[in-house]
């Protein structure tokens, strides 16, 4: 998030786009509630009517994977009446001119034709945007998860630029993290095209930095992402460490997923629980869990937090830091002599310029939002204040592409998944905590009345939902937060393998799967003979 | 009964003798708390609106006639307050004798959630066990209503209010709401119903504002009579990326609650259902608690930490040897804390020159 959580109570108009806050982030959407509360407008755009939609002065139910013609068109609305910030544009952006020229296409009219939303509602939504004092943006995985997951993003960008919403008090550009450290393990350096602290590996002076911690001269190409790596396992891949992730069940695809961890030669699995891709490991390594391991974690607001054990190991457990330096000390590489958790968060920080101001000891009570660039700074709440990291916000010109599949004669509905209030991923943790049943005890399909009634199925049946790449049995839930022609489910319940459908397509840029559109087929069970 | 706190400026008040600074728009109880005064409250919760039901901390105002709810007035520049007198204490004492009177008990036990012991401890405080009020009492509790996390025990409610107000303030939801007036009122929500009929989440927050334990914590009630003290342990929720500051609490060995830090900065004191209520998985049977390794029949088998770590480096090397530098992976958690991306990546970078580690933000 550009600004703190605690911002979210301070905007005059609030854009939320493809974040079902209130199920998946609800202590966030309370900050929300009370900006309404004090007089705040809220646009919400998603797909499905989702509660924070009943909220909203205008609700923009767009087409699944139509958000890049929306922005444009809100954009195109800005420029075209005036609202945006001269001053704001001169000082900090380039690219006004091109971007000015680009979004003159993208009519309300021309968009209301692709995302389904009267061209009307995209007006007003654009003119309360462009009118608002502080207008913030939230959005979550409804706008990364497709094949155009950075031209999404981009547009969000561009429509805070013009508007000179970034860089203060109750705006900004906000995506919502959805796990707890998440962003923590970018800002720990794993991802393969940075070092900690998201210092860029193609950096010479970066590459130098490292060969001289690490001993060895590092590789100035960045690496494979999780999704190439597991196209090429069994070919150039050979073995894996996977911690804490239960990959085949969440990841798109589960077919492709399967085989290719079946592929590799060596599979090592740190979790909690034997998953199902526990299951495909050659090594099982036990970690001990949330609350009975000391660590650090960073929230969705760039918060750097301490994490405490309250109770023992269960059984011969160990905290993943440990079991890691392990293997990597009897493979023989230098240093991984830690000893504590703070030894190794403390070396973390002595390498990232983000946490050069941090230490174990400092981050006790959680004060501290990153960048935190050197010791006795207060961290940095709002980012770009007065000024752009890089320099000057760039305007990017993006058009509109339809997802990687689309709907036809043979998959003829838009399938979205995504996650509910009681349960969480693959239900490792919900699924195991008592009472959890009590309020969600089963995987549904929801679908819209009037769809329940045209395909021929009934609200509590069966029915049988194909992609091109698998089917799966689901019991249907008639429900009007789904619009007609498009369904839901979350991917949470290990008897209903919502990810044998998904995996259409990825973002070119980022790799992440496309698991917000699915076009799939629908069909009454039919009753066994 | 509730009383609009009129806006001023700051300035100072005479505080039991004494000149002190107060900033705009804080009340009375406010700069008295920030003056180490421990003015008793009942219906008070600093998150929410000022509502000066339980008259118990009033305080008296030169120059009015009568005590002032010091939750609900305002701070005004040159006002003289006295915040314990021997009339005030005595007038107290009577209160939370009345309100004693009005439960069935008021020792609950402490796992009933955050605010729970409020009303046991002006009890002791005010010696108030005296049972002058004794006999009829108000409330009744809601013994069907089986959802395993909220405990609606109405016999032990005192019509605070707290659970309505942060419900609506605090939460945003409307769930809880109030019928009759008087000493009929009942705490009830849409259609005198079951919670999970209604717009309440099971965010937990009514649990943990309640004064009385006449809503509790139902699930960490389970250990009530497992022996041993509550300590609790500062942390973060393990679910989403709010970050989230809980308590967790323990006794002996055994998780026994969650309950949520008022002061976290993240969340100022609010939670959600899985933060609040879903935690169990940590000492649950089916956590793994030894290593496994796959043996010549193809099954996982228990083994030795030194056995399997010796396996787990093995295939790396012999990859390492096989097919070059490039054909290890590494996939770090966004779950597990930091230290546990560091080394995850570090085991990449320092092991095998390369850059391929990832984590799972992409699906």
């Amino acid at each position: 998030m550009s600004n703190p959580l605690i911002d979210m109570q301070k905007p005059d108009v609030i854009f939320c786009i493809g974040t079902n806050m209130t199920e998946c982030h609800p202590v966030a959407a309370t900050g929300l509630k009370k900006a309404i509360a004090r007089g705040a407008k809220m646009i919400v755009a998603d797909p499905r009517k989702i509660p924070l939609a009943d909220m909203a002065d205008v609700y923009l139910p767009l087409r699944v994977g139509s958000d890049v013609a929306l922005l444009g068109a809100m954009a195109h609305v800005l420029v075209r009446d005036g609202l945006v910030d001269e001053s704001f544009i001169a000082e900090r952006t380039s690219g006004y001119p091109e971007l000015k020229a680009h979004v003159a296409k993208f009519t309300p009219q021309w968009a209301e034709g692709i995302t389904g939303i009267p061209a009307a509602d995209i007006e007003r939504a654009a003119r309360m945007y462009g009118e608002a004092e502080r207008g913030a943006i939230y959005y979550t995985l409804g706008i990364t998860e497709h094949i155009c997951g950075v031209d999404n993003v981009q547009s969000l960008c561009n429509l805070a630029l013009l508007t000179g919403n970034i860089g203060r008090e109750g705006t900004g550009i906000n995506p919502m993290r959805g796990q707890n450290n998440i962003q923590g393990a970018g800002d720990a350096g794993a991802l393969p095209n940075n070092y900690p602290g998201f210092q860029a590996v193609t950096d010479p002076a970066n590459q130098a930095k490292f060969a001289k911690l690490y001993g060895h001269e590092i590789d100035l190409e960045k690496g494979m992402t999780k999704v190439t790596a597991l196209e090429l396992c069994g070919d150039k891949i050979r073995a894996m460490l996977i911690d804490g992730e239960n990959t085949v069940v969440t990841d798109p695809d589960r077919k492709h997923c399967e085989h290719a961890l079946s592929s590799l030669d060596h599979l090592v699995v740190i979790d909690l629980f034997l998953t199902d891709t526990g299951k495909l490991a050659d090594v099982v390594l036990p970690a001990t869990a949330w609350a009975e391991t000391d660590g650090v974690c960073s929230n969705t607001e760039r918060r750097v937090q301490r994490l405490r054990a309250a109770v023992p190991a269960q059984g011969e457990a160990m905290p993943d830091w440990w079991i890691v330096s392990q293997i990597a000390k009897r493979c023989g590489i230098p240093g991984f002599d830690f000893e504590s958790a703070a030894d190794v968060f403390n070396e973390l920080c002595s390498l990232s310029p983000i946490y050069a101001g941090l230490n174990w000891d400092i981050i006790d009570k959680g004060e501290y939002h990153w960048p935190v660039p050197e010791m006795g700074h207060p961290g940095t709440p709002i980012l770009h204040q007065g000024v752009f990291e890089n320099g000057r916000g760039l305007f990017k010109l993006l058009e509109y592409r339809d997802p990687a599949e689309t709907i036809d004669a043979d998959f003829p509905v838009w399938l979205t998944t995504g996650r509910r209030l009681e349960s969480y991923h693959s239900r490792t943790q919900t699924g195991r905590s008592s009472g959890i049943d009590y309020l969600l005890w089963e995987e549904t399909l929801e679908v819209h009345p009037d769809d329940v009634e045209s395909w021929g199925l009934r609200d509590g049946d069966f029915c049988t939902m194909t992609s091109a790449r698998g089917s799966v049995r689901i019991k249907v839930e008639a429900t009007n937060r789904s619009p007609r022609g498009t369904v839901f489910t979350s991917f949470s319940f290990a008897d209903v393998r919502v990810n044998d459908l998904t995996g259409s397509g990825y973002d070119p840029i980022t790799q992440t799967a496309e698991l917000k559109v699915c076009p799939v087929r629908i069909e009454r069970e039919q009753a066994t003979v | 009964m509730t009383q609009v706190k009129p806006t001023s400026g700051a300035g100072r008040i005479v505080l039991d003798g004494d000149s002190v600074e107060f900033g705009a728009g804080e009340s009375i109880l406010e700069v008295a708390t920030r003056h180490a005064r421990d003015v008793p409250t009942l219906c008070y919760d600093p998150r929410l609106d000022a509502f000066g039901g339980c008259r118990l901390c009033v305080v008296e105002v030169e120059g009015v006639r009568n005590p002032v709810a010091s939750c609900a007035r305002a701070a005004e520049d040159g006002m003289v307050v006295h915040s314990s007198t021997a009339t005030l204490e005595k007038y107290r004492k009577t209160l939370v004798e009345m309100v004693c009177s009005e439960n069935r008990q008021v020792d609950v036990d402490p796992l009933s959630g955050l605010a729970s012991q409020e009303l046991a401890a002006l009890a002791d405080r005010y010696d108030a066990r005296t049972g002058r009020f004794a006999g009829a009492q108000s409330g009744c509790s809601y013994e069907d209503d089986d959802n395993p996390f909220i405990l609606r025990d109405y016999d032990q409610c005192i019509s605070c209010y707290r659970c309505v107000r942060v419900c609506a303030e605090q939460e945003g939801d409307f769930a809880i709401s109030i019928k009759n007036r008087g000493f009929g009122t009942q705490i009830t929500v849409e259609f005198d119903g079951l919670l999970n009929a209604s717009a309440c989440t099971f965010c937990g927050q009514c649990v943990q504002t309640c004064p009385t334990g006449a809503l509790a914590d139902r699930k960490a009630l389970r250990y009530a009579d497992t022996p041993g003290e509550i300590e609790k342990t500062r942390t973060i929720c393990t679910y989403c990326g709010v970050g989230c500051s809980v308590d967790v609490l323990t006794k002996g060995d055994r998780m026994v609650g969650v309950q949520p830090a008022m002061d976290g900065p993240a969340n100022q004191g609010a939670l959600c259902v899985k933060g609040q209520f879903a935690y169990d998985f940590v000492q649950h049977e089916d956590r793994l608690k030894t290593p496994l390794l796959r043996g010549e029949d193809g099954e996982l088998h228990p083994a030795s930490w030194e056995d399997a770590l010796e396996r787990a480096a093995d295939g790396f090397l012999k990859a390492l040897e096989e097919h070059g530098r490039h054909s290890v992976y590494a996939v770090a958690s966004g779950r597990a804390p930091h230290e546990a991306a560091y080394t995850t990546q570090k085991f990449i970078r320092a092991g095998f020159w390369n850059n391929h580690v990832d984590n799972c933000s992409r699906a």
